[in-house]
């Protein structure tokens, strides 16, 4: 579709294609952008259709989750602490958007720093899923699946700490891919949760996930966990390769109580489609499954509460009025920037790292992240990829579950394993609950997200569930 | 269990003021959200080294070598109150 939309912008107009999003944008009930750089945008969609350039997104319009730093463009993680700040530079992945001729048209909607499921946490209000107004979008970036769900725009980033590109993808309907640690730089992403999170592409179909994957992925030796190994594109390369030689792992765990059967009926039936095509399957084990929600919040919060340590109103930020003392002025700004759960995961994060507990909560949860890691390594020496549900129900309502914070945290059950093991996983529509779309997740080998991308394009070219669009206006 | 003692003392480590409410609301969550951690105790992680990263890379190096860089002036653009080049800051003593 991208590589389709990229011929039509040339041969018809960018301004024009970009006008309609915008005027889509403007009638939309889904709060899916924080900030739209309007102005700017179709300045450069003129510029294009007055002298046309070359590159894999020439023209193409892109919308970008508002954790990511784009110069110039107000970037704020949907936090008060940071509104009003301009990044003065690029993130790598922008960079590279823009050296292939993109047009950034806006920031879309996010749980605060990322750190939810359900988009609810925003400073500025939730997102609403453009299946059913009344519910969640899923998160964190819920803006960047929602704007993607609903034509607002062709394509869009999100990051994925825990889930963030992939929950989202599932209650919306659209394909997100969380790339192999390390496979796209994570210079200009603001960090939550360094040692886990990954930039990842939102897209309608498979094929566009690769198209995006080609231009972010590769080496940056601005990150220092960018992997020597991260080969640059030739995603597309390969994408019509089929599942005949794959052997698919169905891991017992992600299955029983807790999932929606309507859930687990549309992951077998896709695990049929995927043997109907000449795929083999037989089941798996992830035996430490049951600890690795504990052991992911730990992770995340020790991480969050060092990594937001640097928001204090002196390099940036708001800080009104006279100065008090130091630490005074601080945890004032502290305390009104912030909203109830990044102060939560920050407070827990501090509580686990500090005198007499770092043993017993973030030493350990290491000591476990490694037997989760090694649960994967084992699975995907058999077989060649998993296959799961993303999240164990489709979209909740707004409010449903966002005043008991475990009850959140359970939803991440499938996603968060795939984050402390930092292999790559995909999450493809794959059929529908009571009208509200139902994601497949694959999981597979470090850097094989080809792979991936193989299986889910075998998947989308025999079943119609991400043809299927919402009825929003 | 956790007290609105011990949550005051890591707000202070995490400088954020919290007001009475909030603190309240926090113990109760803290408590059960750390019961919920406590699931880990269980597992046997003995001999077993910690996870820190998962790619496997250590001390990466680059040549020392001078590049173009943020200005000052973009540098100090977002800085809410600053003084000759400089951020300011809150007077620490």
């Amino acid at each position: 579709m991208l590589a389709q939309l990229r011929e039509q912008i040339l041969a018809g107009s960018a301004e024009e294609y970009l006008s309609r999003l915008f005027d889509r944008i403007d009638r939309s009930k889904l709060n899916a952008f924080t900030t739209l750089d309007r102005e700017n945008a179709l300045g450069q969609a003129r510029e294009f259709d007055r002298s046309p350039r070359k590159g894999l997104m020439a023209g193409i319009p892109i919308a970008i989750k508002d954790g990511i730093s784009t110069m110039g463009i107000e970037t704020t993680c949907s936090s008060r602490i940071l509104k009003g700040y301009i990044p003065p530079y690029d993130a790598h992945v922008i960079e590279r958007l823009k050296a292939e001729g993109a047009i950034i048209m806006g920031k879309t909607n996010m749980d605060e720093f990322a750190m939810g499921t359900s988009t609810e946490t925003s400073a500025f209000g939730p997102t609403r899923n453009p299946w059913d107004l009344q519910r969640v979008p899923g998160g964190s970036s819920g803006g960047s699946a929602a704007c993607v769900a609903a034509g607002e725009a062709p394509c869009s980033l999100g990051s994925d700490t825990g889930g963030s590109v992939r929950c989202p993808a599932s209650f919306c309907g659209v394909v997100g891919l969380k790339p192999t640690y390390g496979l796209v730089s994570r210079y200009g992403l603001i960090a939550y949760a360094n040692s886990l999170e990954q930039i990842g592409p939102i897209t309608r179909t498979a094929e566009d996930s690769a198209f995006l994957l080609d231009v972010i992925a590769g080496h940056d030796p601005r990150d220092s966990t960018s992997a020597p190994a991260a080969a640059k594109g030739r995603y597309l390369d390969g994408l019509d390769g089929g599942v005949k030689d794959l052997l698919i792992g169905v891991p017992d765990e992600y299955f029983g109580e807790g999932v929606d059967p309507m859930v687990e009926k549309a992951v077998w039936d896709s695990v049929s489609v995927l043997e109907g095509l000449g795929a083999t399957w037989q089941r798996v084990s992830l035996p430490h499954t049951r600890y690795a929600l504990a052991t992911y919040y730990i992770i995340a919060m020790s991480e969050c509460s060092s990594n937001l340590a640097r928001f204090d109103g002196l390099r940036y930020g708001r800080r009104p009025g006279d100065d008090k003392d130091w630490h005074t002025t601080f945890s004032e700004i502290r305390s009104a920037g912030f909203g109830p759960e990044a102060k939560r995961r920050i407070l827990l994060g501090t509580y686990a790292l500090s005198a007499g507990y770092y043993g017993r909560y973030y030493l350990k949860a290491l000591q476990v992240r490694t037997l989760i890691k090694q649960d994967f390594e084992r699975a995907l020496e058999k077989v060649d990829l998993l296959a799961s549900a993303t999240m164990p129900f489709p979209a909740f309502r707004i409010g449903e579950r966002i005043s008991d914070p475990l009850s959140l945290y359970m939803a991440d059950i499938f996603t968060v394993p795939v984050n402390l093991a930092g292999v790559p996983a995909i999450s493809i529509p794959c059929g529908f609950a009571d009208g509200l779309p139902i994601g497949l997740q694959l999981i597979g080998r470090p850097f094989q997200e080809s792979l991936l991308l193989r299986a889910a394009q075998a998947y989308q070219a025999t079943t119609p569930h991400h043809l299927r669009t919402p009825e929003v206006a | 269990m956790i007290t609105s003692k011990d949550v005051d003392h890591i707000s202070w480590l995490a400088s954020i003021k919290l007001g009475e409410d909030e603190l309240e609301q926090f113990v109760a969550q803290f408590n059960s959200i750390l019961e919920y951690f406590h699931e880990l105790d269980g597992v046997d992680t003995e001999g077993v080294e910690p996870t820190y990263r998962v790619v496997d890379l250590a001390n990466i190096f680059r040549d020392d070598s001078v590049k173009a860089s943020l200005s000052q002036e973009a540098a100090l653009k977002n800085a809410p109150k600053r003084e000759e080049g400089y951020f300011k800051s809150p007077r620490i003593v």
